[in-house]
Order: C-alpha cells, then structure tokens, then sequence
C-alpha cells in the first residue's frame, strides 16, 4: 500500500498544476502599462484630420481609450455594448483607429453607428506600439492623473463592462485629480 | 513559323530570368554596419511576436510583427544598442515578449526548476540503486553456500567437454 502513496500523491500533484494550466488564458498577457502614466500621443481626429486629439486633451479626466479598425471582426461584436455604453454618458470614449484606412473607417462608423466622442487615426499603427496593443479590440481606462488602470485585451462583454469596467470608473470619478 | 516560335520562346526565358531579383518574400533592410545586422538579426530570433504567440518576430508574418521589425530597424540604424530595444519591447509588452525570459524572482521557477527535478531525479536513482543493492543481497548460511559450492562443481565435472 505505501509504495502506492508517492506515485499517487505525483499524479495529484501534476493534475491539479494541469488543471490550473487549463483555466489560464494565454492570451491575456498582463500588460506592464497598468498603474503606469498613459503613453502620450497626439494624432489627427478621423473625422476632421486638421484637428488632433491626444493625451493632454484628456488630463483631469477619467476616460476610456478603445483600440479599434474596420477590418477587426470581434470589433463588430463588442461594438453595440460600446453604444449603449456611449449613451449612458458616463465618461469621454476616444477610439484610436488603428492601422486602418480612413475611408473605410469614416464608413464602418456611418454604417453601424459612432460610439465615440472622437477618434484619432493611428494609420501606421505607432501609438498602438506605444500602448502595447498587439490584439484589436482593447479597451483601456485611464484616470484623472493620466495613469491608465485598466487594460482589456479582445472584445467588451456585457458582463466586464458592468462586473469590472464600470465600477473601476465610478471609483476613479471619486478620486481627486 | 519555327523561327517565330524561337523568338518567344527566348524572349519568355529572358523575361523570366529577368524576374527572378523581384521575388523578394519578406521585407529587407539595409544596414550601416555589420553589427547592427547581427543584433537585428538576433533580436528579431528572440521576441515574440505578440499575435501569434508562438512565433517570433523573424518567422510572423503577422501585421503587427512587420511593424515591430521595422521599428527594431530604426531603432538600430538610429545608434540604439540592442538592450535599449529590448528595454523598448518590454516596456510595452511585457516580459511575455522574451523568448529569454531575465533571472528575476518570478522566472526562479522557470530557471531553476528543471535543475530541481533534476536532481530530485538523481535522489530517487541512487535511493533506489542503493536498495536493490541490498535486496539481491544473498541471504543464506554457511551450509547451504557449501551445497551450491558442491551443486556447481558437479555441474561443471559435467558440462567439460570429451576428450580427443
């Protein structure tokens, strides 16, 4: 019986450490930019390329950054979730269009609706380098300071916009500039 | 007719050697010196690229992998040393990106584990060569030695062979 035990207590061992392995998503890369100064840009607005939009636009603000393009299908998905969201009015929304082209931008936003206050146009996909983006759509949170606090990597869901997302904002709103 | 017939065929394999320097697959960089190639080289071997992950950058064909070439290129070709890049890659994405993760407290595991196993592997070996040593250790007396003494040498009275 005791020459069982160690080959046993073995195989537990290594089921539970795969079955911790099985509930992790490789593909959430914890970004180093959480809790660090958002990374400074100013780029051309999509819809009016004479004016620009940036960080410094957004200091005192508790806002939302949403990475996204016309040819990024899981935007499709999250895109009536940051609708509604847009029409709650609870915080400026910036999209950054992202190595896109601004024709067929301009046209997914005329075709499906604009959830944003303003877009900028990251057309050779430099800030996205800057702010790590590497999987279109993401979705970051940025404090008054202009510390981003949050990082979403794929498509919004309604349930980490409200278990997550919006909780986050309501306390960041509560915090002094 | 024949004659005709030559002139295409010959002006097609012109045209067709002619075309062979275009073919470039991937996009190339020129470079001031031999060791900013190296270090490009080297670098694009080593991070990953983010999209597909198990890729690095010289093998991603992805749209994001391109770019991140590009800006190892000028980076390089700007005077920057290949940790500055790295120090760059990281920044922005994480340890995640290096295929060569640092030594650092949460990479221990990483680093050391397989020399941990190892070696628990060389306990278990020598614990378990010591033991059988000790099971096939004959265990019996005196009388009994001698019957197998007597048992053997009748064995092999008879197995010599037939003289000549």
């Amino acid at each position: 019986m005791g020459r069982f035990l160690l080959p046993l207590a073995g195989f537990a061992l290594l089921a539970v450490l795969l079955g911790i392995g099985l509930t992790l998503d490789p593909r959430e890369v914890p970004s180093p930019l959480i809790d660090k100064p958002a990374p400074d840009f100013t780029l051309p607005q999509l819809h009016d390329a004479e004016q620009t939009i940036g960080t410094a636009d957004m200091r005192g603000e508790v806002w939302l950054l949403n990475v996204w393009a016309s040819w990024c299908v899981a935007c499709r998905q999250e895109h009536p979730y940051l609708v509604e969201l847009g029409k709650r009015d609870l915080l400026p929304m910036v999209g950054l269009n992202y190595k896109d082209k601004r024709n067929d931008a301009l046209g997914w936003l005329r075709n499906f609706e604009n959830p944003y206050n303003v877009s900028a146009s990251d057309l050779d996909g430099r800030v996205g380098i800057d702010w790590g983006v590497y999987g279109v759509p993401e979705t970051f949170i940025i404090d008054k300071r202009g510390t981003i606090r949050m990082k979403h990597i794929g498509p919004l869901t309604p349930k980490v916009i409200e278990q997550e997302l919006l909780p986050l904002v309501e306390q960041l709103q509560g915090e002094a500039a | 007719m024949m004659q005709r017939t030559m002139q295409v065929l010959s002006a097609t394999l012109c045209a067709l050697l002619l075309a062979f320097p275009a073919r470039a697959a991937i996009e190339s960089y020129d470079f001031e010196t031999a060791e900013q190639e190296a270090a490009y080289t080297r670098l694009i071997a080593e991070l990953r690229c983010l999209v597909c992950q198990n890729q690095n950058l010289a093998d991603s064909n992805a749209g994001l992998a391109q770019d991140l070439r590009r800006e190892v290129h000028e980076m390089l070709t700007s005077g920057q040393s290949a940790d500055q890049v790295v120090d760059f890659m990281v920044a922005r994405y994480g340890d995640f990106v290096l295929y060569r993760p640092p030594v650092q407290s949460n990479t221990m595991l990483l680093w050391g584990g397989p020399f941990a196993l190892l070696g628990l592997g060389l306990l278990v070996l020598i614990l378990f060569l010591r033991r059988r040593g000790r099971d096939t250790a004959p265990n019996i007396d005196e009388q009994q030695l001698a019957q197998v003494r007597e048992l053997l040498n009748d064995a092999q009275d008879s197995a010599e062979p037939p003289k000549k």
